[in-house]
């Protein structure tokens, strides 16, 4: 089984979220994602300033053979994207929850956060999708 | 589950990837695709490729047939050993496969074809060689691997042992038989090596060999994004039936000097080649950011003018590559639609990467 820090919230489109002590959000994909995409060749991240909804695709990330969207996994602004990943986008694959963070929230609700999923929920997610 | 090829159990071992390929369960990566990427480029990787399908062509009509079979001409085959790449073509000129053809003695050939493909081009070759003197044999029982990289040969050599000495001469595109084992020097990465067609419960061992050799396992991802740098035709994507091989950037597969010598879809190609194609295949290197990916537009001054029929990352040269079917008249320059984005691309003339460099 893949690496799912326990601390962090998940998605069922498999990113990660992070809550910064400021209330604004810290959005990746998880070690599984990466797993499953294969060494990323391209990252696209968002605008800063720019609002989305819930669940909308909000950043690019490109493995060798195929091109996945990340999605908003609340509604709100985006207050930053990681431009490294531009230049060096396998951080993704070897730092997946550290370096290899995508974009940074501000969420338009503060309790959005608290309906993600919990680490041994999304655990479960993956493992019946592996079914 | 697919079908398995007799190194399965290795690669599970070694933790590939396992994904679907045509009707196959074969390993896409162990790992890391551009690391495989680079091992073949600079050192030395190997490719399961038993999938693919062996069928050896004996009796004494096998040379006049394959000369109607084929759009290449097995007549300009004059050694033993010897191989040829070819198209075989249907009556319209379109493409039912690409194959390498081998020529081992007077009366027997040996063919290598698509996987994906074997079925209908198994039907194609009974119903055409009814009129000729020949059997047709599917070598199933036959693995083949793909050693493949500039180091290839030595250390295949090291795992060959005391057989070595016997393969050591073998020239580019020649095969030779050793103690039950087809060695030819071919390949689909742009780089040096073998394809060692061997007994299939000999599989194991000799992949085992090539282990202890330093030569590391590669998966299908890697062959794929190789054979595109070094400008090779994937069938299904790049060519099809309802292509001819002049629009498939494949002329020089086609033998049209004997004029006399007819083969199926010579009329077809003929005809095509007076009045000129309006496509053709060409290759594209993307000047902005972003991946090319198969089937995406092709624009030129506002219009659409073709599409991408096999586009990727290329890790050799870190920038994305394509092959393109587009508009004959095609300039220099393009636009390619990607996420609904115009992206600036150069068209060139593959191949994109060879023998461990870039040669743009």
């Amino acid at each position: 089984m893949s690496n799912v820090p326990q601390e962090l919230r998940y998605t069922k489109s498999h990113e990660w979220v992070k809550r910064e002590d400021d209330g604004t959000l810290t959005v990746g994909i998880t070690d599984h994602a990466q797993h499953l995409l294969g060494d990323l060749v391209f990252v696209e991240v968002p605008d800063e300033g720019s609002d989305f909804a819930d669940g909308d695709d909000c950043a690019v990330i490109e493995s060798v053979k195929a091109a996945s969207d990340v999605y908003m996994p609340v509604a709100g602004e985006i207050i930053a994207g990681n431009e490294a990943l531009a230049e060096t986008p396998e951080v993704i694959n070897q730092d997946p929850y550290g370096d290899g963070w995508i974009f940074k929230l501000k969420p338009a609700d503060d309790g959005a956060y608290d309906g993600l999923m919990d680490a041994d929920a999304y655990i479960e997610m993956v493992a019946e999708e592996e079914d | 589950m697919g079908k398995r090829t007799p190194l399965y159990d290795m690669h599970v071992a070694q933790k590939a990837k396992i994904v679907d390929f045509g009707g196959w369960d074969m390993p896409i990566n162990y790992g890391s695709q551009i690391e495989e990427h680079h091992q073949v480029r600079n050192d030395a990787g190997m490719f399961d490729v038993s999938h693919m399908t062996v069928v050896d062509l004996k009796g004494e009509g096998t040379r006049d047939f394959l000369r109607y079979l084929l759009a290449n001409d097995v007549a300009r085959l004059k050694d033993k050993g010897k191989a040829l790449y070819s198209c075989m073509l249907n009556e319209q000129g379109g493409v039912i496969d690409d194959l390498i053809v081998y020529f081992l003695q007077d009366d027997f050939y040996r063919m290598v074809v698509n996987a994906a493909t074997t079925e209908k081009d198994l039907a194609w070759i009974e119903k055409q060689a009814a009129n000729f003197k020949l059997t047709v044999t599917v070598r199933d029982d036959l693995a083949m691997i793909a050693v493949q990289g500039p180091n290839a040969r030595a250390k295949a050599h090291q795992a060959l042992g005391d057989l070595a000495a016997q393969v050591e001469d073998l020239g580019v595109f020649f095969m030779r038989e050793v103690d039950g084992m087809a060695v030819a020097r071919t390949g689909y990465t742009g780089e040096d090596g073998y394809e060692i067609m061997l007994p299939a419960k000999q599989a194991s061992t000799f992949w085992s060999q090539l282990l202890e050799a330093g030569v590391k396992p590669c998966g299908l991802g890697a062959r794929d994004t190789l054979r595109l740098e070094a400008g090779m035709n994937l069938y299904g994507a790049d060519m099809d039936e309802t292509v001819t091989p002049l629009e498939s950037a494949l002329n020089w597969t086609v033998a049209w000097e004997p004029t006399e010598r007819d083969f199926i879809g010579r009329q077809a190609l003929e005809s095509q080649r007076q009045q000129g194609i309006k496509h053709k295949l060409v290759g594209l290197v993307l000047q902005d950011k972003g991946v090319l990916r198969n089937h995406q537009k092709v624009v030129v001054d506002g219009l659409e003018a073709g599409e991408i029929t096999s586009g990727s990352y290329a890790p050799t040269l870190e920038k994305s590559i394509a092959f393109a079917r587009v508009t004959a008249n095609i300039g220099t320059q393009c636009k390619v639609e990607v996420r609904n984005k115009l992206l600036n691309a150069v068209v060139v003339k593959p191949p994109f990467a060879r023998n461990g460099k870039a040669c743009l």
